[in-house]
């Protein structure tokens, strides 16, 4: 029930900015997402989809996922390649000693709201 | 219409209320621990041993966070440490709301240490800041010294990295000293220690680390 989770915080976030900024409704939300940041967008729109009905501010939000593609760094020859292509072992040199550099978060990009 | 940038993680919200809980917490003197670990790793046995070596020293309390069932929190009151079962619905994680809510169960007894046992898992409980002062996780050799590799979040945010059951460790080909390689390499700060739960071994690095680091919290 990972989606569940973030569509809390992200809920309880974006009613915080709506607060602060005396914001009625929000009519957009662009996420973005990294490619192996393990969440499922269609889960994740599901559960946003229910969700946003429980808040005024939030009830015709669309939900707008952008993808990050994920990068991941070679600790042996100290290149960089994209993950979901070749996973954990580095296409230049085959050492398994690799990091994920970025792909694994999940950012409030922007959000549109009302005047 | 009008755009709002905003540039903000989506646990943002989180992040604010854990920062505040943590404040609260040190101006009590109460260090809060969050034990991350997969499930069976051993945190419900580190601990019964933890609590009987130090419960004479120190004001001790355990929440146990898990998705159902309240058979951890069971065997902590077994060994005389106040315990608190907190479910999660079926969420994956702890995050500071709950991790706030859990701590109210305890009443207001004063507390120098505080363990949240997590959610066994090694993946969402890295992501959500639950308030804690340090975070302490668990790897055990059956589950294999390549997990630095595949669950790398977990490693960097952990303040401390306990290698459990080396009991058995001559049943299994856990390299040693390739995971502390590859658990510095990703948080060169991290402080490693190798126990065991059955034997003994180790324990005592271990718990002298957890002495100093409630007694420094209340500095």
């Amino acid at each position: 029930m990972h989606e569940m989770g973030i569509i809390l915080h992200l809920a309880k976030t974006l009613e915080e900015t709506a607060e602060q900024e005396q914001i009625k409704k929000i009519t957009r939300v662009t996420l973005e997402v990294g490619e192996v940041s393990g969440i499922i967008t269609d889960y994740f729109t599901d559960c946003w989809n229910y969700f946003r009905r429980k808040h005024p501010v939030l009830e015709s939000a669309e939900l707008d996922l952008q993808t990050l593609p994920a990068v991941t760094f070679c600790g042996n020859c100290e290149k960089t390649y994209p993950t979901v292509q070749y996973g954990r072992t580095c296409p230049y040199c085959g050492s398994g000693e690799t990091w994920l550099l970025k792909g694994n978060e999940c950012i409030i990009k922007e959000i549109e709201v009302e005047d | 219409m009008k755009i709002i940038e905003l540039k903000e993680t989506v646990t943002a919200s989180n992040d604010r209320d854990a920062a505040v809980l943590r404040a609260e917490l040190k101006e009590k003197g109460t260090l809060l621990v969050n034990l991350m670990a997969s499930p069976g790793a051993g945190k419900t046995t580190l601990l019964e041993r933890t609590i009987r070596d130090l419960k004479d020293e120190m004001n001790i309390a355990v929440m146990e966070a898990d998705v159902d069932s309240d058979v951890d929190a069971v065997r902590i009151e077994k060994i005389g440490a106040k315990a608190v079962q907190a479910h999660t619905d079926g969420m994956c994680h702890m995050d500071a709301g709950m991790t706030r809510r859990a701590l109210e169960g305890l009443g207001d007894e004063q507390f120098d240490l505080v363990v949240l046992e997590n959610v066994g898992n090694l993946i969402c409980p890295a992501e959500f800041d639950t308030g804690a002062g340090r975070c302490v996780m668990l790897l055990s050799v059956p589950e294999g010294d390549d997990k630095p590799l595949k669950y790398p979040l977990m490693f960097k945010v952990s303040d401390v990295l306990i290698i459990t059951k080396t009991d058995v460790a001559p049943y299994f080909d856990f390299d040693f000293d390739a995971c502390v390689a590859r658990a510095k390499k990703l948080n060169p700060d991290i402080t490693i220690f190798k126990v065991s739960a059955k034997t003994g071994d180790g324990f005592e690095e271990w718990e002298s680390w957890l002495k100093s680091a409630v007694k420094n919290w209340k500095n």
